[in-house]
C-alpha cells in the first residue's frame, strides 16, 4: 500500500509542475507586452502596473528564466502584492480566507456522497421501478436547473419570506453572546443553503454514476454466484455488490473537487460569504492579477491535494492495494 | 404526437411546483419575526436610553482609515466616525467647533487662530494637542504622502503652534473655503506616526481616534466594528456598537435589511419606490429622503493628445473638442426619461456643477430639452453626415456589416466624417444599476440620431485608476459628491490636468480660470455668488459634461432608531451619537 | 460487392439506431426541444413582439400580460423577446465552445491513442493537468486577462472542457487501432493521417457525438452563470444569464424577470441532455460516458 501512495505521490509531481507552467502560462495573455510599443496606448493595462507585473514576473527576461524565477517564489508561496489599494501580500489575502472555502467544500463533498450513494444504490437494486423512475427524473433536473437560479429562489424563500435561515454572511450579530449550542446553531444555519446548493450540483452526477457502476456489479457472475449459495438478498447487495460498486466512486471524489472549488466562485458571491471565491470574483473583476494567479494556483493544489486523499481512501478499501 | 404532448405534460409537472413555488415566495405575508417590534411608534416621546447596535450596509468596503489617505466614501464614512476635525458643518450648514472650541479670524481673512478644547484624549489616553494638527499639518503637504486633498493646505503660507491648545494658520491671498478645510484630514495622532511611513501604519487598518466611536475590529470581507467610545468629550454615544457590514450586492444588502441583519442602508430608487412599500418594512422601518449636493454626468474626453507630465491638452479631441458635437448630444438626451425612468423621480434634471436651493445655483441657465432635431442640425454643422454606398433593403444587415469591416464606407444610419464612423464607448462603474440603466438609454437616444455608442462595465477601483486616472476613456458616466462650500477649482480649473488630478475631460476656459480663482480669493458672499453663477453659466453653454441628474439620497433606517433628524444636503449622520433605541426596544444586548 | 455489403450494414444499424431512439420517448421529446430552440433563435426577429432593446421607461417592471407575455425589466424591454434574442446566444457559444472542444479533443485524443507511447503519456498528463485546475477558476482568469464578451467566453469555455472528449477518443482509438480494417489500410500503405482521420475516426465518431451533445448543455450553463456574475456576455446584449442578473435585483416585486429565463435555461439543459442520452442509449445501452 505504502509503495502503491508512493506511485501515487510521484506521479502528481509532473502534474504539479504542469499546472504551474499553465497557470504561467495565463499571465502571459495579461495585456500589453513590454516588447509592445503601443503598450502606453493600451487601456487595459496602465504601465504602472505592467512594472508591477514585470518585476515580479521578471517579464523582461527570456522566457524559461521567467518560469524558473516565478515557480522559486511560488514554492514560497510568495505571490507577490495584490494590486487593491491594500497593496497586502497576495498570500496573506488567501489565508485568511482560505478555511472557510476548505470547510463549505469539503462538507458539501461529505453530503454529496450521503445522498448520493444510497440514492444510487437503491435505485439500481430497484430498476425500472416507480422509485428508480422518479429519482431517474429528478437526476435529469438536477442537472439541468442552474444553481445560481435556485440559490436565489431559495434564499427569498427560506431567508426572506419564512426567516428559517440567514440570508447571508458566516454569523449573526450577537454570535460572541451566545451560547454554545446557539453559537453551533448559528455557524450552521449560515452553512445550510451555501452548502446544500454546493452539493446539489454534483448529486446528479454521482447519484447517476453510483448507479450504474451498482447495476454493472449486480450482472456479474460472483454476485450470481453469491445468489446461487442461498445467501439472502439483502446480504448479496450490502455486502458484495456495494464494496465493489464503491471502489470506482471514490476516485470520483477526487474528480468532483474541481467543479465544487469552482462553484465557490457562484455561492460565495450569491450568499456573500468571504471566501477565496469570492475573493477570486473581486480580484477578476478588478483585474488583480496576482491575486488571480495566487488562487489559481492554490486551486489547482488543493485539487490534487484531493485527489491524494481520494488515492489514499481507495488504497484502504480495495484489498488489491491494501494487500500489497 | 400524442406522446409527445404526453410527455410535455410529464415534464410541466415536474415544472409546476418551481413555479408555484416561485410564485409564493414572491407575494407570501412576511412572517413578522421580532415580536416586539410590531409595537414601534415613531414618535420620539420615548426617553433616551444607552445600549443596542446599529447595523450600517456598504457597497464597498474601507481600504484605509487614515482621512488623508483614503480616497473612498466607504473608508471617509468610518474614518468620521472614529477621528474629528477641528470644525464640522451643522444641521443648518454653519460651521461650528469640533475640536476647536472657538477660532478668530484677522480681520483681512488671512489668519486663522484655534483654541483647542482642553482635555480631549486619543482612546490611547494621551492628550490631543495643537501638535496633532501641526504633524497633520506638514503630513499632508509632505510630497511623499499619498493624497488627493493637499491642494487646499498648500495656500497655507504660516503654520504656527503657539501653545499646547493654540494653533494658528496664515494664508498668502485670501482663501475662502479656508475655515471649512479644517475637518478631519489634518487630525493626526503624532505620537503614534512620529517619524514612520503613514503608508505603512497599522493606523490604517486600526485606527486610534478621539471621536464618537473607538475602532474594536476589522474583518475583512465581512464588517467594521466600533463601539461606543465612554470618554467621548461631548458625552458617549447612546448606541454601544456601530457595525459597517459590507455586503457587495445592492439586491443581497435589501434581502439583509428585511432578514433583520442590517439596521440602516441606502436604498436604490427602484428598492425605494417599488419594494420598501410592504407592510413589514413600511411598520419596522423609516424611509428618508434628502437632496445631497451631488450630481451624475457624463464626461466627455475633450483631449486626444496630452503632455504627459503637466497633463496639458496638446491636441483637442477632434469629435468632442467641439461645442456643438457636445450640445448635440445634450439635445439628444432625455434627461427627464432618465430621472422619471431610472431615478424613479427621486431626483431632478442637472444644468451645471451645482444643485438645485444652494445659494451658487443659477436657475436662468441653458437648458437642453430633449430635441433629436436640433441634435442632427448641429451634427451636420460639424460635419457629421450618414455618407457611403446605400445598400438595397433586401441585404440582409450581416453583409451590411461585413462589407463596413472590410473597410467600406455603407450609408448605415450611423454618422460618419472624414471616413470614421461616430462610434464610442461610456465607461461606467459596476454595481451602480442607476448608473448602468442611463448608459443604455443614452445608447438608445444617440443611436436614434446616428451615434453608436458602446457600454463598458467595469470595476470601480479599475474604473478610477486605471481609465479616470490616466485618461483613458472616450466618454463616462460618474457622479461628483461635492463639498458643501461651491468651491470646484480642482474640478475645472486648467491647472488641474495632471494624472490623478480631476481635470480629467481637460476642461480649458480662461475665463472660467479667472472666475475660479476670483470666487476662492474674496470673503464677499454677493461677489462668490456672482462668480460662481457665471461659471454655471459658462458650463451649460459649453458642456464640457452632459449634466444629466441630481440624484436625492434615499436611505432606510430601522425604525426603532430615534432622534434621527436628516436636513437637506448634510444629511443624517451628523448626530448619529444622539441617536437611541429606548430601553424596551433594544434589540442587541452587549455583555462581556 | 464488399462496398454494398457494408453500405447494407450501415443501414442496418441506422435503422437500429432510430428504432432505439424513437421508442425512447423522453430523448424524441429533447429533440424536439432543440428543434424548436434552432427555429426560435433563427427566426428571432419574426417571432419577437417587441426588439430586445426597444426602452420604455412608463412600462417598467410590468408583470405578464398580453402586451408583454413575459412582463417587463426594469427599463421597460419586453422580457420575452429579450429571452428569444437570448437564445441565439446560448445556441452560438453551446456550439462554438463544443466545436472547439471536440475538435481539440478529437485531436489529442487521436494522437494520444493512435501513436501511444510517449505521446499517449505527454498528451494523457496535460489532460490530468488540466483536470486539476477548477474549471471555472481557469475560465475567469483567462476572462480577466482579456475581455468579456461573447467570442471569449465561447473559446475559453471551448479550450477548457476538450478532456473529456479526448479521453473517449483515445479508448476508442486504443481498441480500434488493431483492428483488422485499421491493419488492411495500414498494408495498403495509407498514410498516419488516412488511417487516423478516413478509417479509424468515423468509427469512433459516436461517443464523440454524445458527449457533444451532453456537451452543449454544459456550456449553456456555464454561459449563463458567467453572464449571470457579470463576467459573460455583456449587457445590453440580452442572455439569458444577464437577464437572471437584472432578476435577482427585483426578485421579490418582479418574479417574471428571473422565472422566464431560468425556465429557459432549463428547458434548453434538459433537452440537450435528454437528447444526448437518448442518443447514447440508442447507439449502444453500455456507453459509458
Amino acid at each position: 500500500m505504502i509503495t502503491y501512495l508512493l506511485k501515487r505521490l510521484l506521479e502528481m509531481i509532473p502534474t504539479l509542475f504542469g499546472i504551474t507552467i499553465i497557470s504561467f502560462f495565463i499571465i502571459q495573455l495579461a495585456p500589453g507586452k513590454p516588447t509592445d510599443v503601443l503598450a502606453d496606448l493600451n487601456p487595459k493595462m496602465t504601465p504602472e502596473a505592467r512594472e508591477r507585473l514585470t518585476k515580479y514576473y521578471n517579464l523582461d527576461k527570456p522566457i524559461h528564466v521567467q518560469y524558473l524565477m516565478w515557480l522559486k517564489r511560488v514554492a514560497k508561496l510568495d505571490f507577490g502584492d495584490s494590486f487593491s489599494t491594500d497593496r497586502r501580500p497576495v498570500w496573506t489575502k488567501i489565508k485568511e480566507r482560505l478555511s472557510i472555502t476548505i470547510l463549505i467544500n469539503s462538507l458539501a463533498l461529505v453530503l454529496i456522497f450521503a445522498i448520493a450513494i444510497p440514492i444510487g444504490v437503491s435505485s439500481a437494486v430497484h430498476q425500472y421501478s416507480l422509485y428508480d423512475k422518479i429519482t431517474t427524473m429528478l437526476v435529469f433536473i438536477g442537472f439541468a436547473i442552474p444553481t445560481f437560479w435556485l440559490a436565489l429562489l431559495l434564499m427569498i424563500l427560506f431567508g426572506v419570506n419564512l426567516h428559517w435561515l440567514p440570508v447571508s454572511g458566516l454569523k449573526s450579530l450577537g454570535y460572541e453572546n451566545l451560547s454554545i449550542m446557539g453559537k453551533i446553531w448559528d455557524s450552521v444555519s449560515h452553512l445550510i443553503l451555501p452548502v446544500t446548493l454546493e452539493a446539489f450540483g454534483g448529486l446528479a452526477g454521482i447519484s447517476r454514476y453510483m448507479r450504474s457502476n451498482m447495476l454493472e456489479v449486480i450482472r456479474q457472475d460472483y454476485i450470481t454466484t453469491a445468489r446461487a449459495k442461498g445467501l439472502s438478498e439483502r446480504k448479496v447487495i450490502y455486502k458484495h455488490a456495494l464494496r465493489n460498486a464503491l471502489l470506482p466512486v471514490i476516485t470520483l471524489l477526487g474528480l468532483s473537487i474541481p467543479g465544487l472549488i469552482g462553484g465557490s466562485v457562484i455561492f460565495e458571491n450569491i450568499f456573500g460569504i468571504p471566501g477565496m471565491g469570492q475573493l477570486f470574483y473581486q480580484s477578476v473583476m478588478m483585474r488583480d492579477y496576482p491575486v488571480i494567479m495566487g488562487i489559481l494556483t492554490i486551486g489547482a493544489i488543493l485539487t490534487l491535494l484531493g485527489n491524494m486523499l481520494a488515492d489514499i481512501g481507495y488504497a484502504l478499501t480495495d484489498p488489491r492495494i491494501r494487500a500489497r | 404526437m400524442y406522446r409527445t404532448s404526453h410527455i410535455a405534460y410529464r415534464i410541466l409537472h415536474i415544472l409546476l411546483p418551481f413555479i408555484t413555488f416561485l410564485i409564493t415566495a414572491a407575494n407570501c405575508a412576511k412572517i413578522d419575526k421580532e415580536a416586539n417590534a410590531a409595537q414601534l411608534t415613531n414618535n420620539s416621546t420615548a426617553p433616551a436610553a444607552y445600549g443596542d447596535t446599529l447595523v450600517e450596509g456598504t457597497i464597498g468596503e474601507p481600504s484605509v482609515l487614515i482621512p488623508m489617505l483614503a480616497g473612498d466614501s466607504a473608508s471617509q464614512n468610518v474614518a468620521s466616525l472614529v477621528i474629528n476635525g477641528l470644525v464640522k458643518y451643522d444641521k443648518d450648514l454653519t460651521l461650528v467647533g469640533d475640536l476647536a472650541e472657538s477660532w478668530d479670524i484677522s480681520k483681512n481673512g488671512l489668519v486663522i487662530t484655534f483654541y483647542l478644547k482642553k482635555g480631549v484624549k486619543w482612546t490611547d489616553g494621551v492628550e490631543f494637542t495643537a501638535d496633532d494638527v501641526m504633524f497633520g499639518y506638514k503630513t499632508i503637504i509632505n510630497e511623499k504622502t499619498p493624497t488627493a486633498y493637499s491642494e487646499d493646505y498648500k495656500q497655507v503660507k504660516k503654520a504656527e503652534v503657539i501653545d499646547r491648545y493654540t494653533f494658528r494658520i496664515t494664508y498668502e491671498k485670501p482663501f475662502a473655503p479656508a475655515l471649512g478645510s479644517w475637518g478631519n484630514l489634518i487630525v493626526l495622532p503624532k505620537h503614534l506616526l512620529e517619524g514612520k511611513d503613514i503608508t505603512k501604519s497599522e493606523l490604517g487598518r486600526h485606527p486610534i481616534g478621539m471621536g464618537r466611536f473607538k475602532f474594536l475590529k476589522w474583518t475583512p470581507g465581512q464588517d467594521v466594528v466600533l463601539e461606543a467610545n465612554p470618554g467621548y468629550f461631548e458625552g458617549r454615544p447612546y448606541i454601544d456598537r456601530y457595525i459597517y457590514r459590507v455586503i457587495p450586492d445592492p439586491a443581497t444588502m435589501f434581502l439583509e435589511l428585511k432578514a433583520g441583519g442590517i439596521d440602516w442602508m441606502g436604498l436604490t430608487p427602484i428598492q425605494y419606490t417599488r419594494q420598501a412599500n410592504t407592510a413589514y418594512l413600511e411598520k419596522n422601518f423609516k424611509k428618508y429622503r434628502y437632496p445631497v449636493p451631488a450630481y451624475t454626468y457624463m464626461g466627455l474626453n475633450l483631449c486626444l493628445r496630452r503632455e504627459t507630465k503637466t497633463g496639458k491638452c496638446i491636441e483637442k479631441h477632434p469629435w468632442f473638442g467641439d461645442k456643438r458635437v457636445r450640445q448635440a448630444i445634450a439635445y439628444a438626451i432625455d434627461k427627464h426619461e432618465i430621472v422619471d425612468g431610472v431615478l424613479f423621480g427621486l431626483g431632478s434634471p442637472a444644468t451645471g456643477p451645482y444643485v438645485p436651493n444652494t445659494w451658487p445655483y443659477n436657475p436662468n441657465v441653458k437648458k437642453y430639452d430633449y430635441n433629436p432635431e436640433k441634435a442632427k442640425e448641429l451634427l451636420a454643422d460639424a460635419g457629421w453626415k450618414d455618407t457611403g454606398i446605400e445598400l438595397p433593403h433586401w441585404l440582409p444587415s450581416l453583409f451590411g456589416r461585413m462589407l463596413k469591416w472590410a473597410g467600406w464606407n455603407i450609408k448605415d444610419g450611423v454618422l460618419d466624417k472624414d471616413g470614421r464612423s461616430f462610434e464610442f464607448t461610456i465607461l461606467t462603474n459596476q454595481g451602480n444599476t442607476v448608473r448602468i440603466n442611463t448608459a443604455v438609454i443614452i445608447q438608445r437616444r444617440l443611436e436614434a440620431v446616428g451615434i453608436k455608442i458602446n457600454v463598458r462595465i467595469l470595476e470601480w477601483s479599475t474604473f478610477i485608476n486605471e481609465f479616470i486616472d490616466k485618461r483613458r476613456f472616450e466618454a463616462v458616466i460618474l457622479g461628483w459628491g461635492l463639498g458643501l462650500d461651491p468651491d470646484q477649482y480642482d474640478i475645472w480649473h486648467s491647472g488641474k490636468t495632471k494624472e490623478k488630478e480631476f481635470n480629467f475631460v481637460s476642461y480649458n476656459n480662461p475665463e472660467v480660470d479667472a472666475l475660479l480663482e476670483k470666487g476662492r480669493r474674496t470673503f464677499d458672499m454677493e461677489e462668490r455668488k456672482k462668480a460662481y453663477f457665471r461659471i454655471h453659466e459658462i458650463l451649460a453653454e459649453e458642456l464640457p459634461y452632459i449634466f444629466l441628474y441630481v440624484p436625492d439620497a434615499t436611505p432606510i433606517v430601522h425604525a426603532r432608531f430615534q432622534g434621527i433628524d436628516p436636513a437637506p444636503l448634510i444629511g443624517m449622520g451628523y448626530n448619529i451619537d444622539k441617536w437611541y433605541v429606548p430601553a424596551g426596544q433594544q434589540k442587541h444586548k452587549i455583555t462581556q | 460487392m464488399t462496398v454494398s455489403s457494408q453500405q447494407s450494414e450501415v443501414r442496418s444499424l441506422k435503422y437500429i439506431f432510430w428504432r432505439r431512439f424513437k421508442k425512447n420517448r423522453l430523448a424524441v421529446f429533447g429533440g424536439v426541444i432543440v428543434f424548436i430552440l434552432f427555429t426560435v433563435a433563427i427566426l428571432a426577429p419574426f417571432i419577437a413582439p417587441h426588439g430586445p432593446d426597444v426602452i420604455d421607461v412608463k412600462h417598467v417592471l410590468e408583470p405578464p400580460s398580453l402586451q408583454h407575455p413575459f412582463g417587463t425589466d426594469d427599463l421597460g424591454r419586453d422580457i420575452l423577446s429579450r429571452v428569444i434574442y437570448g437564445s441565439r446566444i446560448s445556441l452560438a457559444v453551446g456550439f462554438v465552445a463544443v466545436g472547439i472542444a471536440t475538435i481539440a479533443g478529437i485531436i489529442f485524443g487521436a494522437l494520444s491513442g493512435y501513436y501511444g507511447r510517449w505521446t499517449d503519456t505527454v498528451i494523457m498528463r496535460f489532460v490530468d493537468i488540466m483536470l486539476a485546475i477548477p474549471t471555472f477558476f481557469l475560465i475567469l482568469a483567462v476572462i480577466a486577462m482579456l475581455e468579456p464578451g461573447i467570442w471569449n467566453i465561447m473559446i475559453v469555455i471551448g479550450l477548457t472542457s476538450w478532456m473529456g472528449v479526448a479521453r473517449l477518443v483515445r479508448a476508442e482509438f486504443l481498441s480500434l487501432k488493431e483492428r483488422e480494417f485499421v491493419l488492411a489500410a495500414r498494408a495498403l500503405g495509407a498514410s498516419d493521417f488516412r488511417i487516423i482521420f478516413r478509417h479509424i475516426l468515423p468509427n469512433a465518431m459516436s461517443p464523440v457525438l454524445v458527449s457533444a451533445v451532453l456537451g452543449i448543455a454544459g456550456a449553456v450553463l456555464v454561459e449563463s452563470a458567467l453572464s449571470f456574475l457579470g463576467i459573460g456576455v455583456q449587457p445590453p446584449t440580452a442572455s439569458w444569464g444577464n437577464i437572471l442578473t437584472i432578476g435577482k435585483d427585483n426578485i421579490e416585486i418582479a418574479w417574471w424577470i428571473s422565472v422566464f429565463p431560468g425556465i429557459a435555461i432549463f428547458i434548453t439543459v434538459l433537452a440537450y441532455n435528454l437528447l444526448g442520452e437518448g442518443i447514447r442509449d440508442s447507439i449502444d445501452p453500455r456507453l459509458k460516458i
